[in-house]
């Protein structure tokens, strides 16, 4: 009955704006890739797998069910560690486990055992579970981070050949305390710790955040913004409560390709699924040397502006003052002369009143100098069942207030059309980049299989490239018009 | 994700007994061959050696006299003050305690031991499990004598504890934090306060959840520097 119930939350919720399906889960893994299929895992044997990364369902237990487990994938093989108390807490043990593939329908599935990676003996002062596990980009070494509360976070290093501890009898390296839920990534320079500070498992009570320290060695000492060590409790805020979601634990870094990052997480509840615990992924920025959480694309209505060109994406159709051009102060006029405006407020553009003048059919774009005009507003709306990506389904891209849908054309080009239809170049990905500012992508572009991104062209123009992550050409900020 | 942390009381009451507490560590760890090399039991709280100690160079205070657990539940705001203000044992607001006296609590005589910490925390987990007593759903009580040269003025008690904590200074409240949290350096911070020159009475109470449980306190001038031109003295440490 339970299980009934919870089932009827999930389908209700997937109407609201976030991952889609079935996505329930507690303490999820790292998200991987497995021929071309999404796959995380979470406590008690829980999986979830996506095609695309927006909407997901329900997947196979791995061969091992334990708390809060991790994967990597290195070489041919994904490496899953799974934690498991083994006693009265703090007593526990870290497993490794690996498989050659994550479908479980693909030949040579089988997860093979590896033995324990890490312990706590149920005295010392740690509790050996939530493993994170991290493959240094600068010299290949794997390292594995782990504990929860009960005392402190520890390190221990891995053999990337195999998976297992290197060297067993090292004493394990303390480097944070009092948190849980860790994991490490490499960054310009800097190694990052990111643990969850907090409560779990108390649904909107919870008070799980996620905190931050950084250290120039993957030792440590992992330091927050005011200079404190993790190991005496501090942690830079990455990402705490806000909106409908209630206590977000265990980061794990979603590296795309071309340089965007993402990152997924768990909320202890989202108030829109009743306070279930469910999976989101959201951008992850950078700035000033420290990762910040970004958001996924709102709908609503923005200004698209280019960063190369500081100008705004528009209609190639005349535009008209705000206010119309009859009331345009003249010299030498009534009021308050040429600077003086004239009486009363002036409203917002009618877009219906100046589309008149628009041509019916297709219409090309530009870019312009932003001017508040009806042209130059689009407003951003998801399409549902259209599928998506990793953290948001596609959206349509409109003039405000109007039909008119921008489209990719199979010149790769961009226009607009009169009307909405749904068709794979009128469906864009739109993806937050490490800076904050947007990538805009066409679902598809019609007779192409090239994925391209909208770019500038000039100073005036704009049309779809690929996507270059050193460049300001495929970078959009989406304003408040 | 540690669900029992948060829900269950741990099953660690091994009985060493209430003995001084650096002996009760030793043997505790000597009874449990498996015991971790790492283990910090012995290393993070001793007896004091010395008459006098000065604050670490970060200003923390590592000399307290801490009461054995009085079992308590809830960490909501308006539960923990409840919970500090019931009587447990005569003049608790009042009284300056002295290594190995006892109160009696409830029908259970508890003892209040002198501690030196040798990290800038008080491991109340530590301090608890050696002495076999429960370590999750308990209230501690901790106090100590802070000796000024000289009156003090602008300065600022600032603490961190696990988890809940309601300090006084002087027989005033000054700070009182709520919920399930971890220990950070300087999380609560008193209003401007004066010490007076000669003994000043800091006291705090500590209620605990689950899993681990410390304490961390300082004074920090008006530039929000650590004070350090004090010591602690309980009395204990000349023997």
């Amino acid at each position: 009955m339970k299980n009934a119930f919870l089932a009827a939350v999930l389908t209700l919720a997937s109407l609201a704006f976030a991952l889609d399906g079935q996505i329930g889960i507690h303490d999820p893994s790292t998200i991987v890739l497995c021929d071309g299929k999404y796959y995380t895992f979470g406590t008690g044997g829980s999986s979830l797998v996506s095609d695309d990364g927006w909407t997901w369902s329900r997947g196979v237990a791995p061969g091992r069910r334990g708390m809060a487990p991790d994967i990597i994938h290195i070489d041919d093989r994904y490496y899953m560690y799974v934690s498991a108390n083994i006693g009265a807490q703090p007593k526990a043990a870290v497993n490794m486990i690996s498989n050659r593939t994550l479908d479980p329908n693909a030949p040579g599935y089988k997860w093979v055992e590896g033995g324990v990676v890490a312990s706590s003996d149920g005295i010392e002062d740690c509790n050996a579970i939530d493993p994170g596990v991290f493959l240094d980009p600068t010299d290949g070494r794997l390292w594995l981070v782990y504990g929860s509360y009960f005392g402190y976070i520890r390190l221990v290093e891995l053999d990337p050949r195999t998976g297992k501890r290197l060297n067993p009898n090292d004493q394990p390296r303390n480097i944070a305390i009092n948190c849980e839920a860790s994991s490490m990534m490499y960054h310009d320079g800097w190694y990052y710790l990111l643990a969850t500070h907090g409560s779990c498992c108390r649904g909107a009570d919870s008070g799980y955040n996620i905190r931050i320290g950084r250290s120039r060695k993957v030792t440590g000492p992992f330091l927050d913004h005011m200079g404190i060590d993790m190991i005496k409790g501090g942690g830079k805020l990455f990402v705490g409560s806000r909106g409908r979601v209630v206590g977000p634990g265990h980061f794990s870094l979603l590296d795309l390709e071309d340089g965007v990052q993402k990152f997924s997480c768990h909320y202890e509840a989202d108030l829109d699924r009743g306070g279930a615990s469910v999976l989101d992924i959201r951008p992850l920025l950078w700035r000033d040397g420290w990762p910040v959480a970004g958001e996924n694309v709102k709908e609503g209505t923005y200004e698209i502006e280019s960063v190369r060109t500081g100008t705004a994406l528009e209609l190639a159709v005349e535009g008209v003052p705000v206010g119309g051009r009859s009331r345009m102060p003249r010299r030498g006029g009534g009021g308050g002369g040429m600077f003086g405006g004239m009486d009363g407020v002036i409203p917002p553009q009618d877009v219906e009143q100046v589309s008149q003048n628009w041509p019916t059919g297709n219409i090309d774009l530009r870019l312009s100098n932003y001017m508040l005009q009806a042209q130059q507003k689009w407003t951003i709306t998801p399409v549902a069942n259209a599928g998506g990506y990793p953290g948001s389904p596609y959206f349509k891209i409109m003039i405000a207030g109007t039909d008119r849908a921008l489209a990719a054309t199979e010149e790769a080009e961009l226009e607009t059309v009169p009307t909405f239809t749904r068709t794979p170049e009128q469906l864009w990905r739109i993806e937050q980049l490490t800076d904050g500012s947007y990538r805009i992508m066409p679902k598809a572009i019609p007779n192409s299989k090239e994925t391209l991104a909208l770019s500038a062209v000039g100073s005036s123009f704009a049309t779809l490239s690929r996507f270059d992550f050193k460049s300001d050409k495929q970078r959009w900020r989406l304003n408040t018009p | 994700m540690i669900t029992i942390r948060r829900f269950l009381v741990p099953a660690l009451g091994v009985a060493v007994g209430t003995v001084f507490l650096t002996m009760a560590a030793t043997q505790q760890k000597s009874d449990r061959s498996q015991a971790d090399t790492a283990h910090e039991l012995a290393r993070t709280l001793t007896h004091p050696a010395t008459p006098t100690k000065a604050p670490d160079k970060d200003g923390f205070i590592r000399r307290w006299l801490v009461l054995e657990p009085i079992g308590a539940n809830g960490l909501t705001q308006s539960v923990v003050q409840a919970t500090v203000r019931k009587e447990y044992f005569p003049q608790q607001f009042t009284l300056i305690p002295h290594d190995g006296d006892k109160v009696n609590v409830e029908g259970t005589d508890l003892r209040w031991h002198a501690i030196d910490t040798r990290l800038y925390n008080v491991n109340l987990y530590h301090f608890a499990y050696a002495l076999g007593k429960p370590t999750s759903n308990v209230l501690f009580w901790a106090a100590t004598v802070v000796h000024c040269p000289k009156e003090l003025t602008d300065v600022r008690l600032a603490i961190g504890s696990n988890a809940a904590s309601v300090w006084w200074v002087n027989g005033k409240e000054v700070i009182g934090i709520y919920g399930d949290r971890q220990t950070v350096i300087d999380d609560g911070v008193s209003k401007r306060l004066t010490l007076k020159k000669g003994p000043n009475v800091v006291r705090c109470a500590v209620v605990n959840g689950g899993g681990a449980t410390d304490f961390c306190a300082r004074f920090l001038n008006k530039d929000d520097a650590p004070v350090k031109d004090f010591t602690v003295n309980l009395g204990v440490g000349m023997e």
